[in-house]
Parts: structure tokens; sequence; C-alpha cells
């Protein structure tokens, strides 16, 4: 290259600094409006709430037989998945108990309290048990010692509505901490 | 310059070459790319870095046209990955390749590392471009464990939703991370589209900059020569070239031997090869609502899966410790590694600390495969003695106690019988899991190809509504405690009819189960009317009376009213003739016989002292009966226990939706649809 550097003398050296801030903070800016754009959009999901738990009718009290053995009943509920509505889809499941001559139906969430899998009925062993990492839970929900769980099946609100309909307070818990916390 | 002194020489390509040479220089370039000096000359154990980059490009390549076909929504990741695996011209094989060079890529992964630790390759100066290679190696585990997810499948779903809880364990940002994870609070559209666009996007184009910043910077510091040189040194290109393009080829042949190896042993067993069924599975469609026991991560996260399951009785802090701070401590002496390894144990410290790890993963896997495989290696008869004891003692410590007796030792050898017993029965629930889990996954297949297609809100609409599916879960549910549904034939029956508290209703409307409602001996027992009010109703009489009497009614009457009522019902039975049937319609209605009690064609019975016989055994009859068998044309007021499953109270939502009864009505019929192969 021929010429003189104008970096050499004083003033040039200023003034190249000022360049080298101005085209920094200038390029920055320009890029900020997409990034913070983008970021914007990607934290969308923080401000989605789960449907508000509320009483779902799961079934009538006589389809539980009052034997203090659970069974499975699905939750159906409208769901809504971004844009997507679906009128009355089955969502998860409970397992009901009833102790015997006992109008009182134990409620417990089938999501495994440890990692989320779906725990099951272990009728051989009366007890129930999650095929993911093998925590084991008596039959009303506590836990069977050792377990990877850290604590009892997450228990549901349960009531005896008109015409001995059997209806549960439908949430979801975070899994794999020792209190019972709810999902936003 | 005279074009003599040019290296392209005098000819065309040549000058076109020196054209282009002058305004790029791409001559200097691919000679500074090509002319690597190998000190010590080619060797086999450098190809490891080569074939990653391979693995890498046949991502990119068959990605890329994977994208062309895909499309992730809830309501279409499964059906198009279904389309590309079974409609698509050669889907399976490139969908194959994806899925199983995934794999091959995380076997080199860990070969390059274990090297490159071994070799002491991590030393100055080339620290920083190890620590990229272990970004490096964080990206592409995390591009595994965002594809699994997107068939949308039932084993994607369920293993992601413990990878994303896991995450939430994270502190104070967990909960917030798996949210931003999953799109939302709950899995759906933006799970797909989230973990897509990582898949596809994120996690490539930051492993393509770290990638070209690893491969300048190795070309930088020069090949980690391994000492000692015995062979004079060599050039990059053609002696390495040629070993790395032959590892190339050994790892390509492996993933296409791992896909076609099935297609040639089922040629050679005589059976025709379905292209569908080759290369990567596809599961049933993801259900939230449907459990699914045999979910597991792909085969290289075993280890951590299995992690898990050490921490057991530790509380909350055991899977803490296990997915959070043992991986995150084993990452941070992986980083740690180039500085320890100035000392003079460091670089031991490392190989033996990489080597452990690898054994441990080893370990770990093999103990999941055991415990979920555990049955197959067992034999049953050695557990009878178990089983016998876990019956009596219903796993009562004190029970157990008191039958084998106050030896410690006998106890302790009980004890040990009987886990073993619960370990075998655990790997059978798998087991039979992963075997339900084939089946769903060939029915959803089956379907998915009828000629009325998916409909619009997807395949798992189309999976809830099929009877041959969903009809058993809807009957075990709501129809099991009482009626039995079970061939006479079977070995269990007897024990199942004797159980139940009303009919056996296994091929319910065909001419066998009519012809059983017609036998004296059959009609009280318990597959028929034996366990319920009617035992000693009017048509068990009927039937070991009159019936029974081979004057009034011959075996050809009987048979002709079989075959009136089977043809009723519309089953497929083996024909007997048009008039056997019209004779049968006349005995069935005759006032004198069954038309006495039962409304029948036009013979003006009156409905309410028995069941309508009209269309008996078809489609709307048995829709009726299960909705209201109360009803004045079924049972009315004689009818015994059966709930009314189809009418509710005032506000009050009925048991069963319309579409479910009648898809157990199609179920009880058999009548579902079925691909023409089949």
């Amino acid at each position: 290259m021929q010429g003189h550097d104008p970096a050499v003398d004083g003033q040039g050296a200023r003034r190249g600094f000022l360049s080298k801030v101005m085209a920094l903070a200038a390029g920055g800016l320009a890029t900020l409006a997409p990034a913070g754009a983008g970021v914007w959009v990607l934290l969308d999901p923080l401000r989605r709430k789960s449907a508000a738990a509320t009483f779902l009718r799961v079934t009538e009290i006589e389809a539980i037989p009052d034997d203090g053995v659970p069974r499975q009943f699905p939750i159906v509920t409208d769901r809504v998945d971004a844009w997507t509505g679906f009128p009355a889809e089955p969502v998860g499941a409970v397992y009901l108990r009833r102790e015997k001559g006992s109008d009182v139906v134990q409620a417990l969430s089938a999501t495994c309290p440890h990692a989320g899998c779906f725990v099951e009925m272990e009728p051989a062993e009366h007890c129930f048990r999650c095929p993911c990492h093998n925590s084991s839970f008596t039959l009303d929900g506590g836990i069977v010692a050792p377990s990877p769980s850290p604590r009892p099946m997450d228990e549901l609100e349960c009531r005896i509505g008109h015409g001995g309909a059997v209806e549960v307070k439908w949430q979801n818990f975070f899994t794999g901490i020792a209190e019972k916390v709810a999902r936003p | 310059m005279s074009t003599a002194q040019r290296p392209g020489g005098g000819g065309l390509l040549g000058r076109l070459a020196d054209f282009f040479d002058d305004r790029t220089g791409y001559r200097a370039i691919l000679h500074e790319a090509l002319y690597e000096r190998v000190p010590g000359g080619a060797r086999w154990r450098y190809v490891w870095g080569s074939t990653l980059v391979f693995a890498f490009l046949v991502q990119v390549i068959t990605g890329l046209v994977l994208w062309a076909s895909y499309s992730a929504s809830a309501q279409t990741a499964w059906e198009s990955v279904y389309y590309i695996q079974h409609e698509m011209a050669g889907g399976w094989l490139l969908r194959g390749i994806h899925h199983f060079m995934a794999q091959a890529m995380v076997v080199l992964l860990a070969l390059h590392l274990l090297q490159v630790v071994i070799d002491g390759a991590y030393r100055a100066p080339r620290e920083v471009n190890f620590w990229l290679g272990l970004v490096l190696m964080m990206l592409v585990l995390g591009m595994a464990l965002t594809g699994y997810l997107l068939p949308w499948d039932q084993k994607g779903y369920w293993a992601t939703r413990v990878a994303t809880n896991l995450a939430g364990l994270v502190p104070l940002v967990g909960p917030a991370l798996q949210q931003l994870v999953v799109g939302g609070p709950d899995y759906g559209h933006h799970t797909l589209t989230r973990f897509f666009a990582l898949h596809a996007g994120f996690l490539p184009a930051g492993l393509v900059v770290m990638l070209v910043v690893h491969l300048a910077l190795f070309r930088k510091h020069g090949l980690h020569a391994k000492q000692p040189l015995t062979r004079p040194d060599a050039m990059f290109w053609p002696d390495q070239v040629l070993k790395d393009a032959v590892a190339m080829l050994a790892v390509m042949a492996v993933v296409l031997g791992v896909i076609l190896v099935p297609a040639v042993r089922t040629m050679l067993a005589g059976g025709t090869v379905v292209p569908g069924e080759l290369g990567a599975e596809l599961g049933a469609p993801a259900d939230p609502s449907l459990p699914y026991a045999a979910a597991r991560p792909e085969w290289y996260f075993l280890f951590l899966f299995q992690f898990l399951k050490v921490f057991e009785g530790w509380g909350a802090s055991g899977e803490f410790l296990g997915a959070i701070v043992v991986p995150g401590l084993v990452m941070t002496v992986m980083f740690l590694m180039p500085i320890l390894g100035h000392w003079r144990l460091g670089h031991r410290f490392n190989v033996a600390f990489t080597l452990a790890i690898v054994a441990g993963a080893a370990l770990l896997t093999g103990l999941a495969l055991n415990e979920d495989y555990y049955a197959l290696w067992v034999d049953p008869a050695s557990l009878a003695e178990a089983e016998r004891l876990d019956a009596e003692t219903e796993g009562d410590t004190a029970k157990l106690a008191a039958a084998v007796g106050g030896d410690p030792a006998k106890r302790a050898e009980a004890e040990r019988q009987i886990k073993r017993l619960r370990k075998v029965r655990h790997s059978r629930a798998f087991l039979a899991a992963a075997r339900q889990a084939k089946v769903d996954a060939a029915r959803a297949v089956e379907l998915a190809g009828r000629p009325e297609r998916i409909p619009p809100a997807g395949m798992l609409e189309l999976v809830r509504t099929d009877p041959a599916s969903q009809g058993p879960r809807l009957f075990a549910q709501h129809c099991a405690s009482c009626h039995a549904h079970l061939d006479p034939a079977d070995p269990a029956a007897a024990t199942a009819f004797a159980h139940a508290s009303a009919a056996n209703l296994f091929g319910f409307g065909s001419a066998a189960w009519m012809r059983g409602l017609l036998d004296a001996d059959q009609v009280g027992g318990p597959a028929y009317f034996g366990n319920t009010a009617h035992k000693e109703g009017d048509m068990v009489s009927f039937v070991t009376g009159d019936l029974a009497d081979a004057d009034t009614w011959p075996q050809e009457d009987i048979a002709a009213v079989v075959a009136a009522m089977a043809a009723e019902a519309g089953l497929p039975e083996p024909d007997v003739g048009r008039e056997v049937v019209a004779r049968g319609r006349d005995l069935v209605a005759s006032g004198e016989r069954c038309g006495a009690c039962h409304a029948f064609g036009d013979n003006g019975t009156e409905l309410g002292s028995a069941p309508d016989l009209n269309g008996w055994g078809g489609r709307e009859w048995l829709v009726g009966i299960i909705t209201d068998p109360t009803h004045a044309r079924f049972y009315g007021d004689s009818n015994d226990r059966m709930p009314r499953f189809g009418v509710a109270d005032e506000g009050e939502s009925p048991a069963l939706t319309e579409s479910e009864i009648g898809i157990v009505a199609d179920w009880l019929r058999g009548q579902w649809y079925r691909a023409a192969t089949h």
C-alpha cells in the first residue's frame, strides 16, 4: 500500500480511536435490534400459564369399588396448545380409591413426582411402581423406601358432587423436589 | 509472464485454472489445506477426528433432506415422519442413515476424546482446542437429545418429559429454563418447534462455528504425533487422506449394515422385506394420557438414566446430585484437564479419570440392560418357590418370618428369592410394555395407510377412535369387571367365566355365540346367564325345557334360528343358504316360538318382556343396549345391574360418550380397518 498512515500523527490517532468507538457502537446498535426482538420472542413461553386448576368431573362414586384398591381414570378436559383448541381431550390420569364402606375418595396423580413418568399399579406387589426409575409407592401413595422419588405421590383435591359425581382438582406439580409445589 | 511459465500449462483448462487462481489464489489455499506435514507418516490412529467431520457432514446432508419433508407440530410431526418412513421413495434409508449415523457419531466422539486424553494431546499449546472439543461434544449430545423428540412418538415424548423435568432441577433458573425449552407450561406444538429449531438451527450453527475454529487451531498447532516416530514424515494429502477416507467408508458401511442386515436376514428366511420397517423405528403417536412403561432414553444416555436409580432413598438431594451435580462435576474436571496436565501426576490422573468414567458408564449401561431384560435369562421354573412364598405372605415380612421359620439364614435366603422374583416381574412388565409398544406402533402405521388417509386433527384422533386399539382398553375399564371376553376354547376361560358376573361377550353376534345360548347345557352356565339374575329366568327355562325337546325343536330348526340371528348381526359367517335363514326368521317371529316373548319382524309382540331381536348383535343394537339396557327395547325393568353407559341425569355427562360406545360395539363385532395384506 502506498501513501501515509493516518494513525501515525497525533490527530489521526485520536480520530482513529473515535472511529473505532463509533464503529463498534453503530454496529452494536444495529445488531441489537434483531437480537433484542429475537430474545423477546424466545422468552414468550415464560408468560404462559397452565389452565387454572379447576374441579373436573372424573367418574361416579359407584365406579370406585370400596376395596382400598386404586382404579385408574382418565382426566378429560378442554385443552389449548398454542393456537389449537382441543375440546374434551384426555390430558392425564388419576388413581381413585375408596376404603371399605367409606364415602371419601382419595385421588392420586398418575404423574411420578420423581421425573414425571406415568406411575403404574403393580397388583402382584400391592403397590404403585414407576416404570422409569423404579420409584415405589403404597396404595395410598406413600413412599416405599428406598425410593428415588423425593416425595410421596401427589394427592389431588377431590370432592363428591351432585349425584355422586367424583370431582378432582387437576393440577401439575414440579417434579424432583421434596415439596409439592403446583406449577403456575 | 508467458503462459509457458504458469502452472496450468497452455491448454484451455489450464488457462481457466490460471484465470481463477489469479483472482482467488485458490492454489495457495488448496496447498495450505492439503500439504500439511504428518510427522512420522500417516497412521490409522489419526482418523477419528476426520470420521467425526464426515459423520457431521452426513447428518447435514440427510438432515437437510429430512427437513424438506418434516413438519414440526403436534398434529403433523408424527404424520410427516410416517410419510417419510413408509411412503416416500427411499425415506426409510435416508432416515435410517440419519438415525444410526447419530449413534455412530456418539461412539466416534468417545473414541476421539479417549485418544486425545490418552495421547496427552490436550496439553499446551492445545488447551483451547481441547475446550472447543468439549463444547463440540456437548453440542452433538444436545442434537442427539433434541432429535429424539422430533418424530413425536411415545418413546420420544416420554423420554423428553423426563429430560426436561430434570432440566427444571438446575438451581435458580431451572423452572424458567424448563418452561423456555418446553415452550410453555405444557408439552405441545412449541415443544416441537423449539426442539426442531435447536436441533436443526441453533445447535448446528454453533457447531459449525466451533468446528471451523477447532480445525483452524488443529492446523495451526499441527497434528499431535504419537511418539516415537518410527517412519519418515509424510504429507496429509494423499497418505493420511487415504486412510481417513477408508475409515469414513468403514463408518458408512457399518451404518448401512445396521439398516440393511435385517432385510438380508428376512430375505434369507424367505420373507418379504417391507422397506418402511427397516432403519429407524417410529413408535405410536405421542399420547400424554396413555402410560408408556417402555420409556427409555437412547442407548448412549442409558447410563445417565440408570445413574438416577443409584440415589435410591436420598430424597430430593439424590436426583439433584444424579442429574445436575455429578454430571456437572465430571464436565468441570474434563475442562480442567489441560491445567491438571501441567503436573507430573496430572496426566495420569486425567487418563485414569477418563477411563473410570467410560468404565462406569459401561457398567451402568450394563446394569440398565440387565434390569430390563433380566426375565429373558432367568429360568421360570427356578421362581416357583418364590412365587408360592410371595403369594402366601403378600409382601408382609411378619408373615414371611412365620412361613419360613425362625432360622435367619433361611429367612435371608427367602427374602433374596422374593427380591429376585420382583426383579423378574419388573423386567417382564418392561418386556410386555415394549411388545405392546411395537403392536401399537404397527397398528398406527396400518391405520395411517387407510385409503381415507389421516384426518386433519392428526393421527392421535384416529388412534383414539380405533376399535382395535381402544376397544380392549375401554372394555377393560368399563365392562370387564362384569363381562368376560375370552374364547371358550382358551385354557383360562373356565376361571374367567367363573369370576364374571355377566355373559361372556367373545364372539357376541356370531352363530357360535347364539348356538351356545340355545344350548341347554350352556344357557344357565357362567358364560351366559349363570351368574346373573336371569339364571332362573324365562329364557333359561325355555332353553332347558321346550328347546331341549327334539320333537318340538328338531336340530334343523335350532340351526335355522341360529342362522337367522347371525344374519341379523351381519358378521362374516359361512353361507348357509337363503332358505335356511328365511325359515329361521319365520321361527323367530312366530308367536308360538321365540316371538311369544321377543319382538321380531312384524310379529307385533310388545316390547318390554324380552329384548327386541330386530337387528340383534348389529352395531345399532349393541350401541343401543350399552347406551341404555333399561330401555323397553332391551331388558326394561328386568335389567340386572348393567349401568346405562350413555345416559346421565340432567347436568351430568354419561360414563361413555357416543363415540366411545360405538368403539366398544365395533370392537365386540370385530369391525375395524385392516390393511389388505393382513
